[in-house]
C-alpha cells in the first residue's frame, strides 16, 4: 500500500478549496474592486448579529474561527504550547459590494470582554461599530459598549425588535443604556434588510457629522 | 473538545502549518486586506497550504477573512502563510484604507450612498 500510494501521482497534487467548486461571481469580489472598509456589528449572545449580517450580505455569511486560549491571548499553541486549555472563538461576517471600486465588509463580534487580542484586531480599521441591543436583555450591553469606548470606535445603537419583547420609548432606552445625547439610537429589524441599512446609515452620518481623527496602525509602520 | 470540533480542525497542527511561528513576517495584514495573485509565478516548493491558498485567489480577490474561512484556517495562521506568500512575490495586495478622519468624508460618503440604494 506505501508503495503504491507513494508512487501514486495524485498524491502530490492539491486539494481545490470550495470556491472552485461553484461559479467565481459568487465567490470572488468584482475585479473593479478596490478598496475595502469594516463595520463592526456587535452585541451579546444572540441579539441578532448574525442575522443582521446575513440580511445585509451578497454572499452567505461565513465564519471565521479563531483560536485563543482561555485568557484570551492569541493562538499558543502555534507556539507549541498544545497543552494549554484553547477555545475557539468564531466570528461571522458578510461582504457587501458598494459600487465598482468599494466594498463594505461587515463582521459580527462577539462582546466577551477576555477576547482583547481578537478586539484589537477587529476594531484595527474599522470605521465605526452598530451595536444592537435587546431591550429584554438590555443590560447584557454595557460590557460591549464599554469595550468600544476602550477602543475608540464610534458606534450607534440599534435596538433589535424582537416580536416578543417590550416596546420602550427611545428617549428610556437612551436613559438606560446611558447614552450620550448624540449617540444615535435607532430601532430595526435584523431579519429585514431595508430595516437593516437604515441602522446602518444612522451609524455612517453620525461617523460623517462627527469626524475624528484616529491613528492609524499602518501608518506607524 | 468534541469529537466534530477536532475533525474540523484538521489532521494538521496550526503550528505544523506555520513551521512554528505564530505572527505574520509583516504586520501590515488587515482581516479586510483584499488580496490578488501574482500570475506566472510557479508554485514549486510551496507547501500544500500555500499552494492552495494562492490558487485560490488566482480567478479573483479575495479578503484575508474570506481566505482564512476557503482555506479551514484561523485568521491568525493565514497571515502567516499570506505574509510569506507575498514575501517570495506570489501574492500581493491592495491598498487598505485607512479609518474614518476628517479626510475620509470621501469613503463615508461612498459607503452611505451604497447603503441608500438599498433602501
Amino acid at each position: 500500500m506505501d508503495f503504491a500510494r507513494s508512487s501514486d501521482p495524485t498524491g502530490t497534487t492539491v486539494r481545490p478549496a470550495r470556491p472552485w467548486d461553484t461559479t467565481d461571481t459568487d465567490v470572488y469580489l468584482r475585479r473593479s474592486v478596490q478598496f475595502a472598509v469594516k463595520l463592526l456589528v456587535v452585541g451579546h449572545f444572540a441579539v441578532g448579529k448574525t442575522t443582521l449580517v446575513g440580511s445585509m450580505s451578497e454572499i452567505p455569511p461565513l465564519r471565521t474561527e479563531e483560536i485563543m486560549t482561555q485568557a484570551g491571548a492569541l493562538v499558543d499553541d502555534l507556539a507549541g504550547a498544545r497543552d494549554k486549555k484553547t477555545t475557539t472563538v468564531a466570528m461571522d461576517f458578510g461582504r457587501l459590494t458598494l459600487n465598482d471600486r468599494l466594498v463594505l465588509y461587515l463582521f459580527g463580534a462577539p462582546g466577551q470582554q477576555r477576547f482583547t487580542q481578537l478586539w484589537r484586531d477587529m476594531t484595527r480599521g474599522a470605521l465605526g461599530a452598530l451595536v444592537l441591543a435587546d431591550t429584554r436583555r438590555l443590560k447584557e450591553s454595557f460590557d460591549v459598549i464599554g469595550l468600544l469606548e476602550e477602543h475608540g470606535l464610534p458606534y450607534a445603537v440599534a435596538v433589535n425588535e424582537f416580536d416578543d419583547a417590550p416596546v420602550y420609548d427611545l428617549g428610556e432606552l437612551r436613559e438606560a443604556l446611558d447614552l450620550l445625547p448624540e449617540t444615535p439610537l435607532v430601532r430595526c429589524d435584523a431579519r429585514d434588510r431595508r430595516s437593516s441599512a437604515r441602522a446602518l446609515i444612522a451609524l455612517v452620518e453620525y461617523l460623517m457629522e462627527h469626524p475624528r481623527w484616529q491613528p492609524h496602525p499602518l501608518e506607524y509602520m | 473538545m468534541t469529537a466534530a470540533r477536532r475533525r474540523k480542525a484538521g489532521l494538521v497542527r496550526p503550528y505544523v502549518v506555520t513551521d512554528g511561528r505564530a505572527y505574520p513576517s509583516r504586520n501590515t495584514l488587515d482581516l479586510v486586506t483584499l488580496l490578488v495573485a501574482v500570475n506566472g509565478e510557479p508554485l514549486t516548493g510551496l507547501s500544500p497550504e500555500k499552494r492552495r491558498l494562492v490558487e485560490l485567489c488566482r480567478p479573483g480577490s479575495l479578503s484575508v477573512a474570506e481566505v482564512a474561512v476557503h482555506l479551514e484556517l484561523p485568521v491568525s495562521v493565514t497571515k502567516v502563510l499570506i505574509a510569506d506568500l507575498m514575501d517570495s512575490g506570489h501574492l500581493v495586495t491592495r491598498t487598505p484604507i485607512p479609518p474614518a478622519r476628517p479626510g475620509n468624508g470621501r469613503v463615508l460618503q461612498e459607503v452611505l450612498d451604497g447603503l441608500r440604494a438599498l433602501l
